[in-house]
């Protein structure tokens, strides 16, 4: 494990030296990180948010001088609090890991799949099983960044990754699936996006109004159902 | 009682100390990129310090007011007036019904706060008032001002009134908060920072560059970020990062060895190296800055950073001690 400052006002906790070989095993120890930090109510820290081998705690250098002793020893102090938190090996509550897993609809066609064709064709194979591929795994959301509720999903078949387009889409529509890398995701508002765009999902990914705003978040599972595009039109009216 | 945006301006949004505890689900902390001077100005005007007011970028607004407010601003250099009287940076202002307060171009630094007493009454969302213009929520729709909008007010408080009954004769008051809190846009600033989380992707040889040369801010600057030019940063190699945490007074490189300073819209995580991260007392400089501006970068460790930080809020105490004599 490795304590690193962001700056003045946070820390960045690195929890897992490898991502590639053992995705599962990071998440999970970022997870537990993440849980053990918030559960030490360390003094001044405001937020706590996980990536994908990483924890970033938040805080008010304000609200830990007074346990901190000095201006001088803030960072000290934090560090020390982060290690004492994680000291145990903490196991993550039982309802966090049995999460159900949460199912995304998808529309796979015409206009709403503009790469769905070339992610085919460097597979080698016909874009109906693209289709089946992305709707035979279970996803683990890594983390949610790059827009509101965007979800990094790790657990795409291998078959189907396909590097990410070379000149990045200026406005890619809300719901859009994309492909980008060994990654899949989904577009929650219009944003910019250099991804391949194999779908969309009627499904809303990020509503301001709600708490928590985003439909997914770290360690939730997901899975991708087809539907046609009367489904999809119906669900959007 | 509202105010009505005659004319919004370059670009004006509703901006409060931003949203925390949301970053989890990739909502930015957003907010006033000068929160110092927002504090600053509301206090001023008889605020409590975390009310929603106006960010300015590039002046432009015309504000009419249909009854009596308090109004203060800081920022960078702005000939900003109430009907035709000078308001300087800094000063609680009396504005009265029917009245405009205007703000011309800017001659040094490019951002404003405008706190306007009883704050602008916009609803809250995921916490704060402030407008988040890539995603847009918040603020007015998660939108700038237009032209011709109108802005609800909250309720004048019991401190404004007393400086509303005050300020009858002179129309502005003569106090003031230190020049570098009203004030902050400098000409060729030094930012200071601490090592970046990434230092060691980065060779000896390009941190010496890093803080032996002027940067020049790019047009390509918003919210999100300030992006640099100057001698191209060498990463030790060119593989990025798994995507982590950034926050604003991140610098981060990408491939293209041109430097980014994040601001307070940052995205929350990304996968550049971090070379540096600029002090939050200095992100008040680096909120001025506007494309042709220079700057550079000097180092220094985290203790500092804190005992500056500290000392500032130390002083920003003293400060709110202060003005009670002049609210009663």
């Amino acid at each position: 494990m490795e304590i690193v400052p962001l700056g003045d006002s946070a820390v960045l906790v690195r929890v897992a030296e490898n991502f590639d070989d053992a995705p599962e095993d990071a998440l999970h120890k970022v997870l537990a990180a993440k849980q053990g930090l918030e559960a030490a109510r360390i003094p001044g820290v405001v937020e706590v948010t996980p990536a994908y081998t990483t924890v970033a705690l938040f805080y008010d250098p304000m609200g830990a001088l007074d346990a901190a002793a000095g201006a001088k020893n803030v960072f000290g102090w934090i560090e020390q609090q982060i290690l004492e938190a994680l000291s145990d090996d903490r196991e993550l509550a039982a309802n966090r890991v049995a999460r159900t897993i949460v199912e995304i609809p998808v529309c796979y066609e015409g206009e709403f799949a503009p790469d769905l064709e070339e992610v085919a064709q460097r597979a080698g194979i016909h874009w109906k099983e693209v289709v089946d591929l992305h709707c035979s795994a279970e996803y683990r959301v890594h983390c949610i960044g790059f827009t509101p509720g965007f979800p990094f999903l790790g657990g795409l078949p291998r078959k189907i990754a396909t590097s990410r387009r070379d000149v990045p889409r200026k406005e890619i529509p809300a719901g859009s699936v994309g492909i980008g890398g060994k990654q899949t995701g989904i577009y929650p508002i219009k944003s910019p996006g250099g991804w391949n765009i194999i779908g969309r999902t009627p499904l809303r990914l990020f509503d301001s109004k709600k708490n928590p705003p985003a439909l997914l978040q770290a360690g939730d599972r997901v899975r991708f159902r087809s539907i046609t595009r009367e489904e999809f039109e119906r669900s959007t009216s | 009682m509202n105010a009505r945006a005659i004319r919004a301006g370059f670009v004006t949004s509703i901006q409060d100390l931003g949203r925390t505890g949301f970053r989890q689900f990739g909502v930015s902390l957003g907010g006033a990129l000068d929160g110092h001077a927002l504090r600053v100005a509301n206090l001023l005007a008889g605020n409590d310090e975390s009310a929603a007011g106006l960010e300015i970028t590039f002046g432009g607004l015309r504000l009419r007011f249909a009854d009596e407010r308090i109004v203060a601003w800081c920022g960078g250099e702005f000939d900003a007036r109430i009907a035709s009287r000078s308001v300087p940076a800094g000063h609680a202002a009396l504005v009265l019904a029917g009245e405009e307060f205007s703000i011309g171009s800017p001659g040094l630094g490019c951002r404003a706060w405008l706190a306007i007493s009883g704050g602008i009454d916009v609803p809250v969302v995921l916490g704060s008032r402030s407008a988040e213009l890539r995603a847009g929520f918040g603020g007015v729709n998660g939108r700038p001002l237009r032209d011709g909008e109108d802005l609800r007010l909250g309720e004048n408080s019991g401190h404004a009134k007393v400086l509303i009954d005050k300020l009858r004769g002179e129309k502005i008051a003569r106090w003031k908060p230190p020049h570098d809190w009203s004030s902050p846009a400098r000409g060729t600033p030094t930012l200071r920072f601490i090592r970046g989380a990434d230092r060691n992707r980065f060779s000896d040889v390009t941190i010496q560059q890093f803080t032996d040369y002027e940067f020049a801010v790019s047009p390509d600057s918003d919210r999100m970020g300030i992006r640099l030019n100057g001698p191209v940063l060498k990463r030790r190699n060119d593989v990025d990062l798994l995507s982590e945490a950034v926050a604003p007074g991140t610098v981060q490189v990408p491939p293209s060895g041109k430097p980014i300073l994040l601001l307070n819209d940052c995205q929350t995580i990304g996968g550049y190296p971090k070379i540096a991260q600029v002090i939050t007392v200095d992100l008040s400089v680096a909120a001025q800055l506007c494309p042709g501006n220079r700057i550079r970068f000097a180092e220094i460790p985290i203790g500092d950073a804190h005992t500056l930080l500290f000392e500032r809020e130390r002083n920003l105490e003293q400060f709110r001690l202060g003005l009670a004599a002049h609210f009663r």
